[in-house]
């Protein structure tokens, strides 16, 4: 509290030196803490009993760009979680593990996480700490167990020196690990957009913005919800089974009516995070409102909202819709996000 | 403040009463109770990657990995009195290549013990908490001496694990993998699979577990792992090499229920030696 005081206080002063001075302290990369947005919900991620403090954020930050989190020490958490391109892998639509190896679906954005329910396409990890161990694990992202990084961790000059900045002993265990990583995650937090901003009253949506944010709550905001874009759920899009027929959140719950349901993700970022959809399929956002418009297919599980009354499947919209929509999509990209230089390594 | 005394005094005095209820000699003195996994294969020992056996289609195979979790352990006295193990020092990680792994070891008062309950696996409300009440032999990213009994891709515990080679499984390697977890889901709104089990042992036949301070009492489980693949369904290697999350999970669980037997108690034991 004092804190945010304080840098609430420091703001005041450099906003009054601003006429003055040519030279801005870059307040983006001071450590706030995390702090809400006001006018979004109440966080899922547990941050009273986790507190992040400055030392646990860098350290998670270090983590985060560590390649020896990886079996041979070359694939990091940010190799397939850029912050350029909103901390997906850009332009992939799978991405390359250890020794090159491919993954089946599309490294998902990390953002605004601590509003997560659940973690990846089909909600498999509910625990955010317990989600790095997943790509850790898994044999085509980085092939490595976390004993064998703790060991690395423990035998570095720098790290137990770190974690006793964090945690107060220079000890190195699992739950401190994962903890350092859901510290530097959970902070990073995307709510500058334009849309923000209209929303905060600071700034006003052009007509054509305007008359496709009307279409949106109109077509697509019942489970692309605001201000965080998704509701959470998991849902049938209409997309034809892949080469693989991944069966998505079915594979997770044995459900038959989970059967080629995936989650919901947000749109905000859109700009930095192409491909889309669970695997990439689909390389622009024109494609993407194609798919809702004229390509959309039922397996059995389609979401009811794609069917609609005269029989026909997906959504209706005009070009001029499409154009409207497409408007309002880029008002939803948070430059401040993508060049925030606190969460550069 | 008065009523904190006042339920701190009731709580006393009904621990006073219980006291009259239960035949265990003295509450505040506890003694140690093992609970033996000594795993066999019918009527034969299990030797991990040596041992030929056969299933009940006739199918021979070999055991490469055996392993599985037991928790939430439960005595109850003779007098009908239960026991609950504190839940912190009560999950163990029996290892069939590790013979040190098979006394599940907890503290229990004085009593004389006729009945003996746990679960195979790991309750739901642990599999959900905090990573950092999870340590020992639960933690998820320990990988459990190689044992590797957590999905990380599907939170949740592997509760029985059972890995080996037969003939009759198609492909060149002639493996099956048997790992079966599943604890509900973490939504309680549409739960999956659950395959928590509970066992309960009536130990009037064998010998009742005599628990007496300084001492250790022994109780003698004979864990016929065939059962897990005999039984109510029995498991073909040849159509089922592979179960893990896979609704067929459920049989493999239904089966195992089946592979625990108390066979007799070592009571007043001094050292592990004489086991």
């Amino acid at each position: 509290m004092k804190k945010a005081a304080f840098i609430a206080g420091l703001l005041l002063l450099v906003v009054a030196c601003k006429k003055g001075a040519e030279v801005l302290p870059d307040l983006s990369t001071l450590f706030t803490g995390f702090i809400k947005p006001a006018d979004f919900p109440d966080p899922v991620y547990d941050v009273v009993a986790n507190p992040v403090s400055e030392a646990q954020f860098e350290l998670g930050k270090k983590l985060f760009n560590d390649a020896r989190l990886s079996r041979n020490n070359t694939i990091a958490c940010s190799s397939c979680h850029i912050q350029s391109s909103g901390f997906t892998q850009h332009g992939h639509d799978v991405s390359h593990g250890v020794d090159d190896r491919l993954g089946t679906r599309n490294s998902p954005q990390i953002m605004n996480l601590a509003w997560n329910k659940a973690f990846f396409w089909d909600g498999g990890v509910t625990d955010l700490d317990l989600q790095p161990m997943a790509p850790i694990e898994n044999p085509v992202e980085m092939d490595e167990k976390v004993p064998n990084i703790l060991e690395k961790l423990r035998a570095d000059s720098k790290y137990p020196g770190l974690f006793k900045d964090a945690y107060g002993t220079d000890e190195i265990t699992s739950s401190r690990f994962l903890k350092s990583l859901s510290a530097y995650m959970i902070m990073l937090i995307s709510d500058q957009s334009k849309y923000d901003s209209v929303r905060r009253k600071q700034a006003i949506f052009t007509v054509a913005e305007q008359r496709g944010y009307t279409v949106f709550k109109k077509k697509c905001a019942s489970c692309h919800t605001e201000p965080l874009f998704t509701d959470h759920s998991y849902r049938n899009n209409g997309l034809a089974p892949s080469a693989i027929n991944d069966l998505g959140r079915y594979s997770i719950t044995l459900n038959a009516s989970d059967r080629y349901k995936f989650k919901v993700p947000s749109l905000r970022n859109l700009q930095y995070t192409g491909p889309f959809m669970h695997d990439g399929r689909i390389l622009n956002l024109a494609g993407v409102l194609d798919h809702y418009t004229g390509e959309v297919t039922d397996q059995g599980t389609l979401d009811p909202l794609l069917k609609q009354a005269d029989g026909s499947l997906g959504i209706s919209l005009t070009d001029a819709d499409k154009s409207d929509l497409l408007s309002f999509l880029n008002t939803l990209n948070d430059h401040t996000f993508v060049r925030n230089k606190l969460f550069e390594p | 403040m008065n009523k904190n005394i006042f339920v701190a005094i009731l709580a006393i005095s009904v621990m006073a009463c219980s006291k009259d209820n239960n035949t265990a000699t003295d509450n505040n003195a506890k003694g140690v109770l093992s609970v033996e996994f000594d795993n066999i294969v019918g009527n034969k020992t299990l030797q991990l990657n040596t041992g030929d056996y056969i299933n009940a289609l006739g199918q021979s195979f070999k055991i490469t990995r055996l392993q599985y979790y037991i928790s939430n352990i439960k005595v109850t006295n003779e007098a009908g009195v239960e026991y609950v193990v504190p839940q912190d020092s009560s999950y163990f990680l029996i290892l069939g290549d590790d013979r040190s792994s098979r006394f599940a070891k907890v503290n229990v008062p004085e009593g004389d013990y006729k009945k003996l309950s746990f679960i195979v696996g790991v309750d739901s409300l642990r599999s959900t908490m905090p990573v950092e009440n999870r340590t020992g032999v639960l933690d998820p990213t320990g990988d459990h001496a190689g044992a590797g009994m957590y999905w990380t891709w599907n939170s949740g515990y592997v509760f029985f694990k059972m890995e080996g080679t037969s003939d009759a499984v198609p492909g060149a390697a002639h493996k099956f993998y048997y790992h079966i977890g599943l604890y509900g889901g973490s939504d309680p709104a549409s739960p999956t699979i659950n395959n928590i089990k509970e066992i309960s042992l009536d130990l009037t036949q064998g010998g009742i577990s005599q628990v007496r301070s300084g001492f250790r009492s022994n109780v003698h489980l004979l864990v016929d792992v065939l059962k897990a693949l005999n039984g109510q369904t029995n498991v073909s290697f040849a159509e089922k090499p592979t179960v893990m999350v896979d609704e067929y999970s459920r049989n493999i669980a239904s089966n195992y229920v089946h592979m625990f037997a108390h066979d007799h108690t070592e009571n007043g034991v001094k050292d592990e030696s004489e086991l």
